[in-house]
């Protein structure tokens, strides 16, 4: 046991220690070598890259964004027609929950996530994410929890609440068995993996940067994860807190929204949308990030307004939290809250406004270059301007209590989700695509698919607008032909017909550019930040030497004089640590190895999870297994200590 | 326009030498582990602050707090949260031994510690009787239970963490990485009493006078 302490105790008495002059091949052996997480069966539950597990996100979570689609498609087929009985109306009452369960939390959070999780170590010029274990973990719960609906729901057990399972409705006396249960607990695991990943990034953004890039050179798409991780932390406690209560009210009889015991049902409204209008600002913030990406990359120029855009996204990260009484409007709340929350939802429209202009600005005096990311971007502005149009009606309490729960307001936040996220996220896949697989998309589908799905959305989406005025609830399951909402259904189920087929071009794009598509390289859209400065893909260490950066657009200005970065190990997982604000070399880090214990604590935190649905002392007896894992986790290895104590090879 | 500064081939590069960097440091806002700390602080935090937050709404949906039952009695609690509180003092030592690498301090420090976070959950054990209410009684005494259940986890957690980190300790290998843990691990059971002392304020304080 080597009980001395280290040598490095301060930093006066520290002297650069010797180097391997080595060629750049030589090198690159090196640490393909050390970061290689190995393959294989067992390989593949010990990995720890972040491009690894990112890949897996983004996978995982477009695979739930079809199923949420299919669900979708199968309302549209029941709605298309009054007195339709295509689907039963308790069936239905498990599609919609589903539909919207899943496109939010199975989806839109964890794949803009996923993105972070693929591109942010990548963008801040570093060699993984921080807390790489913690990433595989927060996957597998994240794919557990999914599973664990979807397994509920063929079993017809699938939540029947809507996607936010108000209480009395959920609650023991109206919603007896299994299903609510199910939700309840698929939001823990969520909440637990996304929280798990905004710390992950924060942490990144903060001390793992490339040295040179300061706070204000972080790329915008790097501002947009940091303030999505804060808000994520701020928000995501409050629906697993509030799930957990419902969970309690159902299972251990406690009373949190019980009246007859002194509890409130508006409690479970309070909480539920602290965390809830957040979560629209947790999706849209990354997409806004991305938009800022590739409208600077396709105009080539670098973003007009950088400061105005950052604080502008700051700002919706506070306001966001001041908004939660608005979807509440119609419980009878006192006047001056409605007066104040009115006031902030009208509010939020000026740090919108302000990244509109700052990105009309770049359009209006870059060099455009017409491509598919761009395309779907300004599809973007024309969505999501009428999305935020209707957000402001409805930021109106009058106009709100008479639409409130009609089709009105599934029409304006389809807008703002699909137009505000999905449009960007779209443009985003197009985007990186050529970084992620190292092939291009074909210009040619994703028009096809751009303009389908566009024409699609407003055939599926505009209707549901007249469809709310004209008095038309959410969540039912069909209508009487003498109500005269017929027609519009009838176009609204032509238009998801439209969105199918667009998603079937994009997907077939997938497939045959991911074999055959044309050959990237590092930088194919000539692009300025960090993850175009090596391969596509990128090898499993990112970086043959650790870049570093002197402007916004590091690429566009890079010159021969940039210093790299030299001294590190390449036999061990060594990463540079850098400082919080001025991004200059602090300290070293040895980085995790693989290691199969995040699988078996996320298996034996799934055991927990479900079990407890059905008792309570799995809570209890779940505990063993999982602290056992956790140890085993955190338990140090004799050969990695030795690896990361040796003098090692510096290059 | 230069498209890579990574795979530039050529010599010679202007070149920063950061071999001389140390690997342990223990500044607050510089090691990554210390931002993962902080993150966990202020994910639980929000948790608490909420929690409360729903106990003050429960509050005002009754006449009576707590509703027809006596208050909770300060024994137990008391004693506890004092214990906690001077736990703060050999809590500063053992953060200090890791922060400068003296590893007997470590053990000393850290067994001690280990043996508090047992009398505080032996102590809590005893908190919920003298809570003098079922959860499944009404709101208050569910939200009352929540309240000091969630934090009950957290004494267990940060002790188990404790026994382990001590145990490591004992039987080795060390590395500097250990000697931070000392000091995160320091700095999670900060948050846990400061955490406490408004729950204790509100669990034992706010029935009697509100
Ligand atoms: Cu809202």
């Amino acid at each position: 046991m080597s009980s001395q302490p280290q040598r490095e105790m301060n930093s006066e008495s520290l002297e650069p220690r010797p180097r391997t002059p080595m060629s750049d091949a030589e090198a690159r052996n090196w640490l393909q070598r050390t970061w290689d997480d190995g393959k294989g069966f067992t390989s593949w539950f010990q990995q720890v890259h972040h491009t690894v597990i990112g890949r897996r996100y983004i996978i995982t979570a477009f695979c739930f964004f079809l199923l949420g689609g299919l669900l979708a498609a199968l309302m549209r087929i029941q709605l298309s027609h009054p007195e339709n009985h295509f689907l039963s109306p308790d069936f239905y009452n498990q599609v919609f929950t589903m539909h919207g369960s899943t496109m939010m939390f199975l989806f839109a959070v964890p794949v803009m996530e996923a993105f972070g999780i693929y591109m942010i170590p990548l963008m801040m010029g570093t060699r993984n994410i921080a807390f790489p274990r913690l990433n595989a973990y927060s996957w597998y719960l994240y794919v557990c929890g999914g599973i664990m609906l979807y397994v509920a729901f063929v079993l017809n057990t699938g939540p029947d609440v809507g996607w936010f399972a108000y209480p009395p409705l959920s609650g023991p006396d109206f919603s007896p068995g299994k299903r609510a249960d199910f939700w309840a607990q698929m939001i823990t695991f969520t909440e637990v993996a996304a929280l798990a990943v905004a710390v992950e990034i924060i942490t990144t953004i903060f001390k793992l940067r490339a040295v040179g890039m300061s706070l204000n050179r972080i790329p915008l798409f790097g501002w947009a994860m940091l303030i999505h991780s804060f808000m994520v932390i701020f928000a995501m406690p409050a629906v697993a807190l509030d799930s957990s209560m419902l969970l309690m009210d159902r299972l251990i009889s406690t009373h949190f929204f019980n009246p007859a015991e002194g509890g409130d049902a508006l409690l479970y409204q309070h909480v539920f949308w602290f965390f809830g209008h957040p979560e629209v600002y947790i999706i849209f913030v990354p997409a806004m990030g991305i938009v800022s990406e590739i409208i600077a990359t396709f105009s080539r120029r670098p973003v007009f307004g950088y400061p105005a855009l950052v604080l502008a996204l700051v700002a919706n990260g506070f306001v966001g939290f001041g908004l939660w009484v608005h979807h509440m409007f119609a419980t009878g709340l006192p006047m001056m809250g409605y007066s104040f929350f009115t006031a902030a939802s009208l509010m939020i429209a000026i740090p919108s406004a302000v990244q509109i202009f700052c990105w009309i600005a770049t359009l209006w005096t870059g060099r455009i270059n017409w491509k598919t990311p761009l395309i779907f971007v300004i599809g973007f502005f024309a969505i999501f301007v009428l999305g935020g149009l209707t957000g402001v009606m409805l930021a109106s309490v009058p106009l709100d209590t008479q639409v409130h729960d009609t089709y009105f307001v599934v029409a304006h936040f389809h807008y703002v989700l699909i137009g505000g996220a999905l449009f960007p996220l779209f443009g985003g896949i197009y985007y990186w695509f050529p970084k992620i697989t190292g092939r291009m998309l074909s210009e040619k589908l994703g028009l096809w698919h751009f303009w389908l799905f566009f024409i699609g959305f407003n055939l599926t989406f505009f209707p549901m607008h007249i469809l709310g005025l004209k008095g038309m609830p959410r969540r039912v399951y069909t209508y009487l032909p003498q109500n005269g909402w017929g027609t519009m259904n009838f176009i609204a189920t032509v238009g998801a017909l439209f969105m199918t087929a667009g998603v079937l071009f994009w997907l077939y794009n997938i497939w045959t550019s991911y074999r055959r598509g044309p050959l990237a390289g590092d930088n194919p859209w000539g692009a300025s930040s960090l993850e175009w400065a090596t391969n596509s893909p990128p090898p499993i260490y990112n970086f043959d030497e650790l870049p570093t950066v002197n402007s916004r657009t590091p690429l566009w200005t890079a010159t021969a004089e940039n210093p790299v970065i030299r001294g590190l190990r390449i036999d061990d997982r060594e990463v540079l640590i850098t400082r919080v604000l001025d991004a200059e070399p602090d300290h070293i880090n040895s980085f995790p190895k693989p290691s199969p214990w995040p699988f078996w604590s996320a298996m034996a935190t799934t055991a927990l999870f479900v079990g407890s649905i059905f008792n309570g002392y799995a809570l209890y007896i779940g505990a063993i297994p999982l602290a056992f894992t956790l140890t085993m986790w955190f338990w140090p290895k004799k050969h990695e200590i030795a690896l990361e104590e040796a003098e090692g090879v510096r290059r | 326009m230069s498209a890579s500064i990574a795979n530039s081939q050529q010599p010679p590069r202007r070149e920063i030498d950061v071999s001389a960097l140390p690997k342990t440091v223990f500044g607050s806002g510089q090691s990554i582990l210390w931002w993962g700390t902080m993150g966990m602080v202020v994910i639980e935090g929000t948790f608490f602050a909420l929690l409360l937050a729903s106990y003050f709404y429960l509050r005002t949906r009754v006449t009576d707090w707590p509703p027809a039952q006596t208050v909770p009695s300060l024994n137990f609690g008391t004693i506890n949260i004092a214990i906690a509180v001077l736990s703060l003092i050999p809590n500063y030592l053992a953060k200090k031994a890791g922060s400068s690498f003296n590893l007997a301090g470590c053990r000393l420090w850290l067994t001690i510690m280990s043996l508090i976070s047992i009398v505080c959950l032996f102590l809590r054990w005893f908190e919920f009787s003298s809570l003098n209410c079922m959860w499944y009684d009404n709101a208050y005494a569910s939200v009352t239970w929540t309240i000091l259940g969630m934090h009950t986890v957290h004494l267990i957690t940060d002790g188990f963490d404790t026994w382990i980190l001590n145990i490591m300790m004992f039987t080795g290998p060390i590395q500097g990485k250990r000697f931070m843990d000392v000091s995160e691990n320091a700095l999670y059971w900060n948050f846990v009493v400061l955490a406490w002392i408004p729950i204790y304020l509100v669990l034992y304080w706010a029935p009697r006078w509100l």
